[in-house]
């Protein structure tokens, strides 16, 4: 599967559209990662709990994102975009989408 | 008496905000021009088409992402800030640092695939709250091109050069 955020990939023609396909998952970390960084507030400094928690995020919703393409049966995603929403103290939603293609070529 | 704690703990506070957040500014604007200098081969751009579109090319999703804290100096300077208006210096810095760490950390992601040139680079920016003060998430992602192995060949024959490839 390929995935970009690009309009067009180089050198590749699209066969067909499938439409926008998305994934989202909502995140909270434990309660300790929560207590450390509030420690951290007071001398600042990267969050590397939150850092983690923020990839991981990401990773799953592309994810789901990819699955719902495959289900489709798409080769491609183009112009993928981001969201991320931050519902409450330390939980964040966070969105993948984009537009699921036929390209041709291996 | 339970005032003058209180007080005594707010400026003890914001000493060591103060001292602690200098030592990790420093330190990391240190390491971010080090990185940088050591990335200067990965080729990042913001625009929407590769510049060379007829040559296939391996492209995919290249990403760096970095949650970053105020400390409490910066945070309470902010707050005194806010009453009369203007730059917020302390605050300025916070979100250089973040989105140049961003920003390597997607030219590491590029580089450890293989990549040379990452195009359409897009910033997010999120402020989380992590209890009283302002962190702040910068998540940088672009796409990586790589040139196809038979690329040259394919971009000679693309503009017409057919002649100046040995038969």
């Amino acid at each position: 599967m390929l995935v970009t955020n690009l309009e067009l990939v180089p050198g590749r023609r699209i066969v067909s559209h499938y439409g926008i396909v998305q994934g989202s998952t909502v995140r909270a970390k434990h309660v300790g990662k929560d207590i450390f960084a509030g420690l951290k507030n007071i001398v600042g400094g990267e969050l590397k709990g939150y850092t983690e928690l923020m990839q991981e995020a990401r990773q799953e919703a592309v994810e789901r994102m990819i699955a719902e393409a495959q289900s489709m049966g798409a080769n491609a995603i183009l112009n993928v975009r981001f969201a991320t929403t931050s519902i409450a103290a330390g939980a964040a939603e966070i969105l993948a989408y984009g537009s699921a293609v036929q390209l041709d070529g291996s | 008496m339970l005032d003058l704690i209180e007080f005594g703990l707010f400026i003890t506070l914001l000493i060591v905000g103060f001292f602690a957040g200098t030592i990790v500014e420093k330190r990391h604007y240190a390491s971010i021009r080090k990185r940088e200098r050591e990335y200067a081969d990965v080729l990042t751009f913001a625009m929407r088409f590769p510049p060379d579109r007829v040559t296939p090319q391996r492209a995919f999703l290249v990403h760096g992402t970095v949650v970053i804290s105020s400390d409490y100096f910066k945070t309470f300077v902010a707050g005194l800030r806010n009453l009369f208006g203007g730059r917020l210096r302390t605050y300025e810095t916070l979100m250089e640092r973040a989105r140049r760490e961003a920003l390597l950390r997607l030219k590491h992601d590029a580089r450890r695939q293989g990549a040379k040139l990452v195009i359409c680079v897009r910033f997010e920016t999120t402020t989380i709250s992590t209890g009283w003060a302002a962190s702040i998430e910068v998540f940088a992602f672009g796409t990586a091109l790589i040139p196809e192995r038979n690329s040259e060949t394919n971009a000679a024959l693309a503009f017409g050069a057919r002649s100046a490839t040995p038969a």
